[in-house]
């Protein structure tokens, strides 16, 4: 479904990414791993067009997306929850979740849907989101992002500072998701939250990707893990 | 006159000053929160307003209204397209780097001045106001047969000038349900809060910044329209609008509307008075002391947050 084939991406001067290929299907999770500094949320930056491609390309579907306006890349059904999360803070609830609606003009049925998933964000819809907690502004993200009705949802360090009971939460959307079909990448940095729940791990060293293999397997012999990322 | 009906006089004459300043701030102050852009040029903006206006009510014949009328309706559009293909061609290539910004538009700030002297002349201008009645005005006092009302000689505005306080207080109300209140106005502050995460929410943040650009230099446009009528069009009339936004802005805290309304308010107040009792040198020099009082005692301005 979404293809990355053979890009290079520089920051200004600085090369990041090297013949970086991925792909990811319908209702699966790929997960990235990587020490930091790999090019994790480098790759995911390049995905939504707001890194340019010196080389290589990325697809979805058969489209271009490397072609179109950053703009119009989230409009071809990408969703993305960025490191930080990244809300609009002074924005309340209500309007961050209207924004991700606006993004693929979906209506009220789709605002149901989100806020049936996250019920925390029904009862503070007019809270400036600056103010809520860590794991409601995680909630809002994701929320946001599936206000766009996702083919591709992109997830970098969802868990990062949240507490145990948020983890699960989120963990549970996520894999929610992916029995709705949505092809799923994730970043996250805690090895074993990524073996529980990936369907496949690629792994990202200095800004190449090295290798692609099954989460089951990697399960089995985690010897690669000992290689990449050295735990 | 006696102190009481010359103060009325001298606040109404400020009221007119600070609705003015009030629109050609926000444009400013627009233009700043949106895009972090620091708008040299606003002030040339304002100037090409009056010009317009000057041109456009020359060129319509009939009632002095409809020459007015086409002048508030083409020449904010002009303006504004204007200021969008500016952001376009000048702003954009430089990509909103800040000190480049400022060079940038400093380079668009002579452009349109000479161009205008070219074109336009070293003259000053009238524009006839649409109406221009006098209204006397009356003032209360306590004599010798109690409380009396009577119409001290001298004390008089013109409908004109009523005119314009209510039209800037009805362009700025739009103006606030426009950003509070329409998926437009979402848009805009959602591009102000992180303009790299609207754009990953489908916003086109390029387009977005031109209209901002242009919204801004529009609103000094219908700001010099309408003080047109009152003083003449001249191709150096941006400096002060220019200043005086500056100080506005800085004294309301960049970016926030609230205080770019109460902190032109109380510029242009103090603008009116000061120029009447005393000289408009002093109420310049008054304002930038409270430029300087801010800056030291608030730097975030009155309704400014402090960065986080």
């Amino acid at each position: 479904m979404l293809k990355i084939e053979h890009i290079d991406v520089a920051y200004g001067q600085v090369k990041t990414l090297f013949d970086v290929s991925l792909t990811v299907g319908a209702g699966e999770i790929l997960c990235l791993l990587g020490r930091n500094g790999a090019g994790k949320t480098t790759t995911l930056k390049s995905i939504m067009g707001q890194l340019p491609l010196s080389a290589g390309k990325i697809t979805l579907d058969g489209e271009t997306l490397s072609d179109l306006p950053p703009h119009e890349i989230p409009k071809r059904g990408v969703g993305y929850i960025p490191q930080g999360r990244r809300l609009f803070p002074e924005l309340s609830v209500s309007e961050n979740i209207e924004i991700g609606l606006m993004a693929r003009k979906q209506g009220r049925d789709t605002r149901e849907w989100v806020l049936d998933l996250f019920p925390r964000l029904r009862e503070r819809l007019k809270q400036q989101a600056g103010t809520l907690s860590g794991g409601e502004q995680q909630m809002l993200a994701t929320a946001r992002a599936l206000c766009l009705r996702p083919k591709v949802l992109m997830l970098d360090e969802p868990t990062e500072g949240l507490q145990p009971s948020m983890i699960v939460l989120i963990r549970d959307v996520i894999t929610k998701m992916r029995a709705e079909g949505i092809a799923i990448i994730l970043v996250e940095q805690r090895v074993d939250a990524v073996l529980s729940i990936a369907d496949r791990v690629a792994f990202i060293e200095n800004g190449k990707s090295v290798e692609t293999t099954d989460a089951a397997s990697l399960r089995a012999d985690p010897a690669k893990l000992k290689r990449y990322l050295g735990v | 006159m006696e102190f009481g009906p010359h103060l009325m006089l001298a606040s109404l004459e400020g009221a007119v000053i600070a609705s003015i300043l009030a629109l050609t701030a926000m444009g400013l102050s627009i233009v700043f929160g949106v895009m972090r852009v620091v708008n040299v040029a606003h002030g040339e903006f304002f100037m090409l307003g009056a010009v317009i206006a000057w041109w456009v009510a020359s060129h319509v014949g009939g009632h002095a209204a409809f020459g007015f009328l086409a002048a508030l309706i083409i020449a904010p559009l002009f303006v504004g397209a204007m200021a969008a293909g500016v952001d376009r061609l000048i702003l954009k290539r430089i990509e909103y780097d800040p000190d480049r910004t400022i060079v940038g538009t400093i380079g668009v700030l002579y452009i349109i001045q000479q161009t205008t002297l070219m074109t336009f002349g070293p003259d000053a201008r009238p524009v006839e106001a649409p109406f221009n009645t006098r209204l006397a005005l009356p003032w209360f006092e306590w004599g010798e047969n109690g409380f009396a009302m009577f119409w001290p000689w001298g004390l008089s505005t013109t409908s004109y000038k009523l005119f314009v306080i209510v039209a800037a207080a009805v362009i700025l109300l739009a103006l606030w349900m426009l950003i509070t209140r329409t998926k437009l106005g979402l848009i805009m502050r959602a591009t102000q809060q992180d303009s790299e995460t609207a754009q990953a929410f489908g916003v086109p943040v390029g387009r977005v910044y031109s209209w901002v650009f242009g919204l801004g230099a529009g609103l000094a446009a219908i700001g010099a329209v309408l003080v047109v009528p009152i003083q003449q069009a001249h191709y150096l009339m941006g400096h002060d609008p220019l200043l005086l936004s500056f100080i506005v802005v800085i004294i309301g805290g960049l970016g926030s509307l609230p205080g770019t309304v109460i902190a032109a308010f109380l510029i242009g107040m103090s603008d009116g008075i000061i120029s009447v009792f005393f000289s408009p040198t002093l109420a310049k020099i008054f304002a930038t002391l409270l430029v300087a009082m801010v800056l030291v005692f608030r730097p975030q301005g009155l309704m400014g947050r402090r960065a986080p």
